[in-house]
Order: structure tokens, then C-alpha cells, then sequence
């Protein structure tokens, strides 16, 4: 199988799962009238959801889930070690994800609340870039298979990979969605990066911000816009903290 | 003879999560037989604290990535409940269409990704792609189709967002639904090709007597709320989940644990299928009957052919709901008119793998001042260790090896469907 004169790489793959719900992995099995070619142009050697094949040969590993408990500290480094690339895939991965709002109470109190008296391990919440080295991060809750497909395209050809710098309101446009503000919704499209299609809005929901923000959002003007449709600040934080991909009110790094 | 076993599994694959089988035979006898959930725990009742209504079915859909239709169905009922919202009729026959999506594909992912390998012999039905392509295309075909019903419904298949306290955010365009019911009728002969498949697997010979709960709905195969009935004669309603689960504490599981009339009770498709089989339609009862299903079957690994009775029952009901979609009104409504107000609610949806409940309760403010959801596969961990024991005492004769233990109890656990992220959450 050839492409332009180029032989793809086809990679082995590896597929790795940590704090989370599993569903950005249960994407790579989606789109499936693509799915043949997708898993014709990588090797998948371990993938513990789909298979019992567990080789330890992968270059690259895609890792979606983020970093709550030891054992996790323990896995994640040693696959880090075997992998030449490295991918967070999925809003837990790359920012912690929802995973985070555990992390307004000790760990003491969330577990008083869930298992009582009984308390399991855990720690603060942390990102994969936070524990090991992050090669590629890929952000959305869950991921695009769509723009997943178009990223091991460039792999297996060897080129390289630009996500979309510009915020979802461009991709709204496109697909001629009414704005989610004219119809008395709040909406992080304005300050999110694009690149999943704006399925949100589409079905009725303003953007979350699960793709964390744009190359270089205007938060001057989106405070203005809300302030204007008179939505609160406090709204505004319920929801930029959300996934954790934007940075929270008084911290002056991204997380 | 003097007969030993051992299996050791440490994170089992083709299930979704982490959890590890353990049995120690010796001399012919069960020393030891487990089933330990070991997911990390992600305090979701701890998460929802002083989220306001709208955030509350946003947040439980990352519970699960298979079943996230469910969760955040039974979140927006539970809040609905709280507030006394009542949901328009259009928007109430949408989301049982975008569950029906969800059924189709969380069944078909298992019984073609999960479970099928062990009866073909294979690590995972990646191979299928080219040594069995006609299997291999069923498998993508029903999958695709079930996705595409969730996209077309609830905006998308995993974490959707049309669903939402009173109703549902965007009706799906006529043209699409008309070729979604196309699409599904042509998909009922793959589904009977799916049925010859099954037929042909040979599935383990075991049963051990358990209690099985499910909802029950009048003269109609049980979705979205109803009454909870079980085999050995429960019958109470939703709002008394927690008499219906007891949930308690295990000390080498991070999920927990419950019980009803004996030790242990299994929901799931088995489950609904043991209490409803007479509600099924017509051609899932075909089915069932071709595959030699009949109630009550005690059989775990019958779940695998109750979720395949299951999916027809579903294709069928979609058709007749997507014409009573299209005979819809253009400007029926679909969102209900309400304020927040202080309250409780309770909710039970039968998702893929059981009953799934959210209660909540609401300060006037429509913040959340105490959560609680109590998941399928929370339900079903007990009785799958219990019948760990029970099969590998049954099996542990002559002839028998640790591979083929090692097998047989993975095949257990896979027979569940399993959803251990979600049972810890």
C-alpha cells in the first residue's frame, strides 16, 4: 500500500487506560465505515477494553484518563519508559478533565462523602503532562474520531500535524448553526478551540469548553459579550472550570 | 487424582475498566474463587455538590463512555422529579429513540468485541477484519447504526447533549430520520445473520440460582422508569431504590456492593429478559426461541443472547417510534417550561447492563445539596463473584487445566458486560 509514492509507517500501537471513563478509547472503535482502513494503517499490540493480545512492543502509546493513585504513577511511567511517542488523548488526559471537580474537597472529605468511614486511595488530581513527558496532547470529551483519523494520517505519512488555532464559533459558521447567545444560552464557543465539528450547539447545548481554549482567545471581548447577555461571573467559572482546560479565577498559569 | 488450580488475572481484558479474577483450587476444592473491581475511584456523589441543575447530566455522562445516554437520562429524571417538571411527549419518545441507539451499540460492541473472541478462539475480533470479513462487516454495520441513531437523536453517541432538564435541545431533521428507519430495516437481516452466529457458539453449561431485578412496565419491554420487580417476588416502586440495592462495602473492591432477597442479584439484559419476555416483540421472541432462550434462565452466559434478543426488540420499537416521531406536529414542543425549586428525585433507567438510579436533592437555587447514583455493575459485582465460585467448583474435574479455568472465568465476567469504571465512578 502506497500514497503518493510514500510507504506508510504503520506503527504499532499501544492503548492505555487510567482515571476516566473509557471513552475516548471506545472511540478508536467508532466510525466504523471507516474502521477497516483506520486499523489497516496502525498495528494495534495492546489494547486491554478490545483485546487480550498484550505486547509490549508499541512505539507509540495513546493514553486517555488522567493520574489519581500511585499504582497509576507506577503504569504510567513504565509505558512512557517503552513508548517512543507518547499520546494524551482525551480531555482527562491532556487537562485532568471533569475528574478535577473531585479536587475542590480534600481527599479526606470526598471520601467521607462516597465510602464513609471505609476510605479508598487517592490523590489530587493530575494531568499526564504532570507525571511523564507528553509527546502529542489531543484534547476533547470525548475525543473527534474524525480529526483523530486526520492526525494518524499525517503520522503515517510523516508530516505534521497543526490542530486549528482559530475558536468553535468558526465551525458553527459553518455548518450554519444559530448562535447559541441568540438563543439566551451561554456559550465558551467564542474562547474554545475548534477542531470537533461544534456538535454541542448543534444539539441544542452551548459549548463547555472541553477542548480547552484557542490559540489566543479573547477573554476581554467574551466578558464584555456575557456581561452584556447578562450571564453572572459565577456562571461563567461553573463552566470554565469544568473540564479544566482554562485556567480558574485567580490563577495566573493554564493548568 | 490430586487436582490443583490456580488462575491469577491481573487487569482482565475485552471488559471496559480494571478488575482482576483470582481462584485457588486444591486437591479438587475451592480455596479461593474472587472477583476484585480495583478501578481507581472518581467520587462522582462528591463532584455533583453545588453543581446547578443544568451542569448535573453534562457531569454523569462521563461516567460511563459506553452508556452515557443512560446516565445522563436517569440524571435529567432525577432533576425533573426534584423540580415536578413534566416532559413534553415528543421529547420523552426522543430520548427513548437515543436509548435505543444506545442499547444497540453497547450490546453489539459486546457481543462482537468482547465476547465473541472466546468462542472463536481469538485474542479480539481485530483479526475477523480479514479472516472473516462477512462477521466482521455485521459487527460494523449494527455498531455504526446504533452510533448513528444516538448522533441523529442526542447530538452524539458518547456524552450527548440534546438531552436536558425538561425535555431535549434540538428535534432531528425529518429527511434524517426517514433514512434512520431505512437503515434499520435494512439492518434486520444482519441482525438474523447475527442470530445464526450465536447459535453456532458453544456456550458453557452453568447455572447457579439467583435473584434477577429489572423494571417492569405495563404490557411494554421496560426502559425509562416503572415499577423494580424481581424473580423472587420484589415488587416496589422507583423512589424505594435504596431497600432495592443496599449498597455496602467490600473491602478488596473499590466498587461497591449489594443485595436484595439473598446474597447477591444480577440485573441486565438476562435480568429484563427473565421478568419481561412476554413484552418482547414478536420477532425478539423469535429469537429467543431459535436460540433456545426461554424464562427463567439461570445461565449467566445467556446474558450474550439476551442482549442479541434485546437488539431486535429494539430495531423493531425504534421503526414504530420514528413513525410516531415523524407524525409529530412540526411545532410540537419539545422543552418544558419551569423554574428550579427545591426538591428530591429519584430515578431508574434500565441502561445496557441493569438498573441505573440517581437520586438528587435541590436547594431553590437549583444546586445540588446531596447525590447518589448506584450503578448497574455495582449491583451485578457480588453475584459475579459468587458465581466464580460456584463455576469453578463445578469445573474444577478431571481434565480441567489453568488455562482453561482462566478461560471460562474471564468469560464469566465478559458474560456481564461488566462496566467497572461506572460501578466505581
Amino acid at each position: 500500500m502506497r500514497y503518493l509514492g510514500i510507504e506508510p509507517i504503520r506503527p504499532r500501537v499501544g492503548v492505555f487506560s487510567f482515571t476516566c471513563c473509557e471513552g475516548c478509547v471506545l472511540q478508536l472503535a467508532n466510525k466504523e465505515e471507516t474502521l477497516g482502513p483506520f486499523l489497516e494503517a496502525i498495528q494495534v499490540v495492546n489494547f486491554r477494553e478490545i483485546s487480550t493480545e498484550k505486547g509490549a512492543d508499541y512505539e507509540i502509546a495513546l493514553v486517555e484518563g488522567s493520574i489519581s493513585r500511585d499504582d497509576e504513577v507506577e503504569r504510567l511511567r513504565q509505558i512512557r519508559d517503552q513508548a517512543k511517542v507518547l499520546v494524551a488523548l482525551g480531555t482527562c488526559a491532556v487537562f485532568g478533565g471533569v475528574n478535577r471537580l473531585k479536587d475542590v474537597f480534600s481527599p479526606q472529605e470526598a471520601n467521607r462523602i462516597v465510602y464513609g468511614d471505609q476510605s479508598r486511595e487517592t490523590a489530587p488530581i493530575r494531568a499526564v503532562h504532570e507525571v511523564v513527558p507528553v509527546d502529542l496532547s489531543i484534547p476533547g470529551c470525548p475525543i473527534s474520531k474524525v480529526e483523530l483519523e486526520r492526525i494518524v494520517q499525517h503520522v503515517a505519512l510523516d508530516l505534521p500535524w497543526q490542530f486549528p488555532e482559530y475558536p468553535v464559533c468558526v465551525e458553527c459558521k459553518q455548518r450554519f448553526t444559530v448562535c447559541m447567545f441568540d438563543k439566551g444560552q451561554l456559550c465558551l464557543g467564542p474562547l474554545t478551540r475548534a477542531g470537533c465539528d461544534a456538535p454541542c450547539p448543534a444539539g441544542g447545548l452551548g459549548c463547555w469548553g472541553c477542548r480547552g481554549p484557542a490559540a489566543d482567545p479573547n477573554h476581554a471581548e467574551f466578558d464584555a459579550l456575557v456581561a452584556r447577555r447578562g450571564f453572572s461571573r459565577a456562571q461563567v467559572q461553573d463552566r470554565l472550570s469544568f473540564f479544566g482546560g482554562f485556567p480558574t479565577e485567580g490563577s495566573e498559569e493554564k493548568p | 487424582m490430586k487436582l490443583d488450580l490456580n488462575v491469577d488475572v491481573h487487569h482482565l481484558t475485552r471488559v471496559e475498566g480494571h478488575g482482576n479474577i483470582v481462584v485457588r483450587i486444591q486437591d479438587g476444592k475451592v480455596q479461593e474463587a474472587r472477583w476484585d473491581v480495583v478501578e481507581t475511584p472518581r467520587y462522582f456523589e462528591a463532584m455533583l455538590l453545588n453543581k446547578h441543575y443544568t451542569a448535573a447530566g453534562i457531569l454523569t455522562a462521563r461516567i460511563c463512555g459506553i452508556c452515557s445516554i443512560g446516565h445522563c437520562l436517569a440524571s435529567v429524571r432525577a432533576s425533573e422529579a426534584a423540580m415536578g417538571v413534566g416532559v413534553p411527549d415528543l421529547a420523552g419518545r426522543l430520548r427513548l429513540l437515543a436509548k435505543h441507539g444506545e442499547t444497540l451499540q453497547s450490546h453489539v460492541l459486546h457481543l462482537f468485541f468482547l465476547a465473541a473472541p472466546d468462542f472463536l478462539g481469538l485474542d479480539s475480533a481485530l483479526p475477523l477484519m480479514t479472516e472473516n470479513p462477512t462477521v466482521f462487516g455485521l459487527a460494523a454495520r449494527l455498531k455504526g447504526l446504533g452510533n448513528r441513531i444516538c448522533d441523529a437523536v442526542a447530538g452524539r453517541t458518547t456524552h450527548p447533549v440534546s438531552i436536558q432538564v425538561g425535555g431535549m435541545g434540538a428535534r432531528p431533521d425529518p429527511t434524517v430520520l426517514r433514512s434512520l428507519r431505512q437503515q434499520i430495516e435494512a439492518a434486520v437481516p444482519d441482525l438474523a445473520a447475527t442470530a445464526e452466529v450465536f447459535a453456532g457458539f458453544d456456550i458453557p453449561d452453568f447455572e447457579r440460582e439467583t435473584e434477577f431485578v429489572s423494571l417492569k412496565a405495563d404490557g411494554q419491554y421496560p426502559w425509562i422508569g416503572g415499577r423494580v420487580v424481581s424473580t423472587d417476588g420484589v415488587d416496589r416502586d422507583e423512589h424505594e431504590y435504596r431497600e432495592l440495592t443496599h449498597e455496602y462495602l467490600n473491602e478488596n473492591n473499590t466498587s461497591k456492593w449489594c443485595k436484595l432477597s439473598r446474597d447477591a442479584f444480577a440485573v441486565g439484559a438476562l435480568a429484563r429478559f427473565n421478568n419481561n419476555h412476554a413484552a418482547l416483540h414478536p420477532a425478539a421472541r423469535k429469537v429467543a426461541a431459535d436460540l433456545n432462550l426461554s424464562p427463567v434462565s439461570h445461565n449467566p452466559f445467556h446474558c450474550n443472547l439476551a442482549q442479541l434478543v434485546e437488539c431486535v426488540h429494539v430495531a423493531h420499537e425504534s421503526i414504530a417510534l420514528i413513525d410516531e416521531i415523524l407524525a409529530a406536529p412540526a411545532d410540537a414542543p419539545i422543552m418544558a417550561d419551569f423554574e428550579p425549586r427545591a426538591g428530591e428525585g429519584i430515578s431508574a433507567v434500565e441502561v445496557p447492563r441493569g438498573i441505573l438510579y440517581h437520586r438528587y436533592v435541590y436547594d431553590e437555587d437549583g444546586r445540588i445539596t446531596e447525590a447518589d447514583c448506584v450503578i448497574p455493575t455495582t449491583q451485578n459485582n457480588a453475584n459475579i463473584h459468587l458465581d466464580m465460585g460456584a463455576l469453578a467448583a463445578q469445573f474444577a474435574t478431571r481434565g480441567m487445566t489453568d488455562q482453561k479455568l482462566e478461560l471460562l472465568c474471564s468469560m464469566l465476567v465478559r458474560a456481564y458486560d461488566p462496566c467497572i469504571s461506572c460501578s466505581v465512578h
